[in-house]
């Protein structure tokens, strides 16, 4: 198995270059070819497929597990649903399915916190957070988070006292992790939609913690 | 430096799986060597070039039609030989043309040029528009009816066996070898490492394994963490 391999390539979004190129660029053409043999061939419908990518952009995305830990948050009985049955917690808000079927809430504590990681693909939780940010798909993400947590949340600017332990989860199976961060001392008394705005996708990954909402 | 299970252990109970011959995977990344920063990206940044909303929608139409699992898009993924220089998207339209072309779906020709040319194969299943929301809503549940008792309980000390690296698997080379103890017990869930090999379900009792880092990674251990993984009942032996 390739563990000792070095991984130099993960990085490679350029954004200028993409644009620049975008008329030449192998990849566009290479799944535009694609997408026309499929849907000549009748395998893909394409209003499904438009279907799809506006579900993630406009549906599915991290507002879902926001309201999730929103809930948590201002809810006892909901947060002790959450502890003992997840996916039937979550289902109850109207989230569930595709990359969710089987879902486990991580509650951080003062003296635990933990961070999710897929270190073998890219397992997210995505009917609650929708889809992967790239970094959590790169090399050093997977390859660091298990090794030396504490440094790969340094890289998100987050310093936890070494009093507060780590819990790296490795989503190594169908099982989907939603962390569920501390709550905020001054959002208490807030309503849940005031306090969804708290919850940052990262919170709920473990790489950052909830915060102020731009006002 | 690399943490390296103990040699010798039991391999996996299952056996007819270990006939597949050798399987190389470049996925199996935790706890490489790597010294990159993780780069942080705002929340509503989804795609990152014009292809790759096509990229994600091609893939999971064609994974609706039922010609292959999950596991095999993954073992498919993971194989790939220039995995380690690919963009995430990149592996999974280099994937899905593995995918397509194992099972005649399409040819190289037609994917070389961008047409039709051969008679479409009959599918039983097609993602239309209208079903798109319900089967995101259903998904693909692995969670099996128990047929047999667990063998491990909360809080039991484990080992991790050794993958013989002849077939996919899900068990990471970081914890190889290296004992823990059960922290929850998650149900008979499908087994990746059969189904990715259309050796059908075979489903296994799922655990959460918990190891201190020190198991694991030693002196490089940083203060005050611990690491789980999720391990199927063949992953483990008592300790």
């Amino acid at each position: 198995m390739g563990h000792d391999h070095d991984h130099d390539h993960a990085h490679r979004h350029d954004p200028a270059h993409e644009h620049e190129h975008s008329e030449l660029d192998p990849m566009e053409l290479r799944v535009r070819a694609l997408h026309t043999v499929l849907t000549r061939k009748g395998y893909v419908d394409p209003a499904a497929l438009d279907a799809l990518v506006d579900t993630y952009q406009t549906r599915i995305g991290p507002r879902n597990g926001a309201r999730v830990v929103a809930k948590a948050w201002s809810d006892e009985a909901f947060a002790s649903w959450l502890r003992a049955d997840a996916t039937a917690a979550i289902a109850s808000l109207g989230f569930g399915g595709r990359q969710g079927e089987h879902m486990v809430a991580l509650f951080n504590t003062p003296t635990l916190h933990h961070l999710v990681v897929c270190t073998l693909c890219s397992c997210y939780p995505w009917p609650v957070l929708g889809l992967p940010p790239t970094w959590y798909k790169s090399a050093p993400y997977r390859a660091r988070a298990v090794r030396n947590p504490r440094g790969v949340l340094q890289d998100f600017g987050l310093h936890l006292a070494e009093s507060t332990a780590i819990r790296v989860a490795d989503s190594t199976a169908e099982v989907r992790y939603l962390v569920i961060p501390m709550q905020p001392p001054e959002t208490h008394g807030l309503g849940e939609l005031e306090l969804a705005q708290w919850v940052t996708r990262d919170s709920m990954i473990g790489t950052g913690l909830p915060k102020a909402p731009r006002t | 430096m690399m943490p390296m299970g103990k040699s010798g252990l039991e391999r996996p109970a299952d056996s007819s799986i270990h006939a597949l011959g050798s399987y190389r995977t470049s996925a199996d990344l935790g706890g490489t060597t790597c010294t990159q920063a993780v780069v942080p990206e705002p929340e509503g940044e989804l795609f990152h070039a014009p292809w790759e909303p096509q990229a994600l929608a091609l893939t999971l139409a064609m994974g609706a039609t039922g010609q292959w699992n999950i596991d095999m898009s993954r073992a498919a993924r993971e194989t790939l030989p220039n995995y380690a220089s690919l963009s995430y998207y990149e592996i999974w339209i280099h994937a899905l043309e593995v995918l397509l072309l194992q099972r005649d779906l399409v040819t190289q020709q037609e994917l070389e040029s961008g047409q039709a040319l051969l008679p479409a194969r009959q599918l039983e299943r097609k993602l239309v528009a209208a079903d798109v929301a319900g089967a995101l809503a259903r998904g693909t549940p692995v969670e099996r009816p128990a047929t047999v008792p667990p063998r491990f309980a909360v809080g039991q000390r484990v080992r991790m066996r050794m993958a013989d690296g002849s077939h996919h698997t899900r068990l990471p080379g970081y914890c190889q070898g290296h004992a823990g103890h059960i922290e929850r017990v998650h149900g008979m869930h499908v087994f990746a490492d059969t189904h990715a090999h259309g050796l059908g379900e075979q489903a296994q009792w799922l655990y959460t394994v918990v190891f201190s880092a020190g198991e694991l990674w030693g002196d490089a251990a940083g203060p005050n963490h611990s690491n789980s993984v999720d391990a199927w009942e063949s992953y483990l032996e008592p300790l």
